[in-house]
């Protein structure tokens, strides 16, 4: 039973690892269709694999549990790359925003499925309004003048957040009752409540989710970007600590009765297919491979490699890392989303600092700068210690699996002492590749850097 | 060589004092560079040259007095600013971006001017396929000038120190800076390292229309390609003038040498 247990589980990793690579590799063909049709391909593969077929099923319910943690955890893990790996600023918040999205999407579509539209109404025109805002604010007055002090820039954008947030509550409050009638109660759906709408409205509020998170990090990053970072990685810890707090007391200090506090949020509808998992997750991919690959992306990495040189490149390095920043949150808010209606369960317990080094884990497995190694790490990482060890350890007693906490810091130590660079260092598969421009001439005797190379 | 010349002096730096703490780092500093000369900030350990670097370019803020370029003052500006202006520069310990390739390091000096955004970016818009590959052509335009085009691939940090300060200097220049500064750039080359920096620092002011204000300590480099040369001790000008006035001032060999020293020499 274990042994055969054990076998399939390998043999099911390293298919998802094949699949890993060949979606990267199929989204890196020349012509659009064929990477249309390729991605189409790899959805049908797992749709299939997922899809019970009389009374077989290749990834059963534990299995398409796994994988729908790994595709949030691929978004998650991603956007903290992109803030630590690729811009060398080291943060812990990366669960906090993960948690941020999950809340904001999960109320948003709670409350319609309840007859409210208003999360939807405040969220989506607070976020809008806001990022107009912040955009006129930082247009016409912070632009505007040279050296503005960081904690006064934060002051004006702090007032344009809360001014937008005030606009939509009363936008929201204006327009709601125009859509009750349409929406229905839990007892009697409206029209706007069912089948397709529902499913514009999940979408909907995954993206709000993550323009929420991103604005969020923005106003927290703006004056801890500043820092050092160390201090900045500090800052993010408490950061996280500062969210789990107020999602612990969400129905007291906060006026969310509907998440319940430390008892956890209920009733979330499950709207995430793998359809959506599969889209969003790849849409992350996407965006990141495409930031990366343009001139910005490579200031961002030369903010990494030394700021004082990017400042001499004429790199605004300060916004640089508020945006890689942003991003990186805008991924992690888009994980949270997707991964709050899966599991239609939300307890702040699954956000606390502790479980949020998750991702740091992940980035530093797969490698610190490869976007390659983070997806395929993901994947590896909740298949094999959620899934694999789990299982296998259960076999040993009831309390056992447990000590995949104890195993897994082993594997991180030995590692880091024998493949610092993480599992893949800086290859990237497929469509992640650079782009190499007329490679030098085959090497000639004297050529320089080989012998450095050597060294 | 003359100090007057057409319009503007491309960099004028009036009264400029910088204090850490207490300690008077640069007081009452003057300097005003022409377009076009090859000048030299010499000066013994800790005399200040490196602390006015990083004044013209912003990394410090002065204590008071002023620094023009092309007219403009730039006190007050973020340093990435001061460097879209037109002032590049190099450092004393090589800051090359390590772990990218010597064409990353030099697309990423082009960043500013890069002519599309991040949304074209994200999108991928027709203007980012013409604009990116452009880009990419002018650096490697660019890095054929200096020969560099056969490690473009390289990763910077796997190049020999000597080629190092090359991709350095190229990177700097690869910003578009009327005025230059280079700081130190041969400090830890060898002999024949150094012979070619020289050739490779008159070759960039054929190539280039460049001011260069240029500190060092290998007196064989100062006064083999400065023009113009000031003199710097404990934060202050001592003199002014040619490479052949500056050896003979008895000023200069004290600061250097020791008190006494000139009536010796």
């Amino acid at each position: 039973m274990g042994i055969g247990f054990l076998v399939i589980s390998i043999v099911k990793i390293a298919a998802i690892i094949a699949w890993i690579y060949g979606l990267l590799w199929v989204m890196g063909r020349p012509k659009w269709w064929m990477k249309v049709l390729g991605a189409a391909a790899a959805f049908g593969i797992v749709q299939l694999a997922l899809t019970k077929i009389g009374n077989f099923q290749i990834l059963n319910t534990f299995d398409s549990g796994l994988l729908f943690q790994a595709a949030s955890m691929t978004m998650v893990a991603l956007g903290l790359n992109l803030i630590y790996g690729f811009n060398g600023q080291f943060s812990l918040g990366q669960w906090g925003f993960y948690g941020i999205g999950a809340y904001c999407a999960a109320d948003i579509t709670y409350r319609w499925t309840m007859g409210d539209a208003r999360g939807l109404l405040v969220v989506g025109f607070g976020t809008i309004i806001g990022a107009a805002l912040m955009y006129a604010i930082n247009r016409f007055v912070v632009g505007r003048l040279h050296g503005v002090p960081v904690l006064s820039a934060f002051t004006l954008y702090l007032i344009g957040a809360v001014a937008a947030g005030g606009l939509a509550v009363l936008i929201g409050n204006a327009i709601n009752p125009m859509l009750a009638p349409a929406l229905g109660t839990i007892s009697a759906p409206g029209p706007l409540n069912s089948g397709a709408s529902l499913q514009v409205v999940f979408f909907l509020a995954v993206i709000f989710a993550g323009i929420f998170a991103a604005e969020v990090s923005f106003l927290f990053g703006l004056p801890v970007l500043s820092l050092g970072s160390d201090y900045f990685g500090i800052a993010t810890l408490g950061f996280t600590i500062v969210i789990n707090t107020l999602m612990v007391n969400s129905d007291t200090i906060l006026p969310f009765p509907e998440m319940k506090g430390g008892r956890g949020m209920i009733g979330i509808p499950k709207l995430t297919n793998w359809f959506w998992a599969f889209l969003f997750m790849l849409l992350v991919i996407m965006i990141m491979r495409n930031v990366i690959r343009s001139s910005t992306g490579r200031a961002i990495m030369s903010v990494r490699e030394d700021e004082t040189a990017a400042v001499a490149m004429g790199i605004d390095v300060a916004g640089t890392k508020l945006l890689a920043f942003m991003v990186g949150s805008f991924f992690a808010g888009l994980g949270g989303a997707v991964y709050a209606h899966y599991i239609g369960f939300l307890s702040p317990g699954t956000f606390t600092f502790l479980v949020g080094f998750n991702p740091l884990i992940i980035v530093v497995f797969g490698g610190l700068g490869s976007m390659t190694g983070t997806i395929a790490a993901s994947f590896g990482w909740t298949f094999f210690l959620e899934g694999l060890l789990r299982v296998l350890l259960g076999y040993l007693g009831t309390e056992a699996p447990t000590w995949r906490f104890v195993l897994y810091p082993i594997a991180l130590l030995l590692l880091m002492l024998l493949r610092p660079q993480g599992l893949l260092g800086t290859v990237e598969w497929g469509f992640l590749k650079q782009k190499f421009f007329r490679p030098p001439p085959a090497a000639g005797e004297n050529q320089p850097g080989q012998t450095a190379v050597a060294d | 060589m003359q100090q007057e010349n057409n319009g503007t002096p491309t960099l004028e730096i009036i009264k400029l004092t910088k204090f850490f703490g207490g300690l008077r780092a640069v007081g009452n500093f003057g300097l005003t560079l022409n377009k076009g000369v090859l000048n030299g900030l010499i000066g013994p350990n800790g005399a200040g040259k490196t602390t006015v670097f990083n004044m013209i370019t912003g990394l410090y803020v002065p204590t008071s007095g002023d620094i023009r370029f092309k007219g403009e003052s730039t006190v007050g500006l973020a340093p990435y600013e001061i460097t879209r202006m037109g002032i590049g520069r190099t450092f004393q310990n090589i800051r090359l971006f390590s772990n990218l390739s010597v064409l990353d390091n030099v697309r990423i000096a082009y960043h500013p001017h890069a002519g599309y955004n991040l949304v074209d970016g994200v999108f991928r818009s027709p203007k980012y396929a013409v604009k990116e590959d452009e880009l990419t052509e002018r650096a490697v335009e660019f890095l054929r000038i200096f020969k560099l085009e056969n490690i473009m691939n390289e990763t910077a940090k796997n190049l020999p120190y000597g080629e190092q300060r090359r991709v350095e200097i190229a990177r700097a220049l690869a910003t578009n800076p009327q005025l230059l500064l280079l700081d130190e750039p041969a400090a830890g080359m060898n002999p024949k390292e150094i012979v070619r920096l020289m050739e490779l620092i008159h070759f960039i002011r054929e190539q280039f229309d460049l001011t260069i204000l240029l500190i060092e300590h290998q007196m064989r480099v100062v006064m083999g390609i400065c023009e113009y040369i000031t003199v710097m001790d404990f934060g202050e000008v001592i003199a002014r003038g040619v490479p052949k006035e500056i050896q003979e001032n008895p000023r200069v060999i004290e600061a250097y040498l020791g008190k006494g020293a000139a009536h010796v020499a």
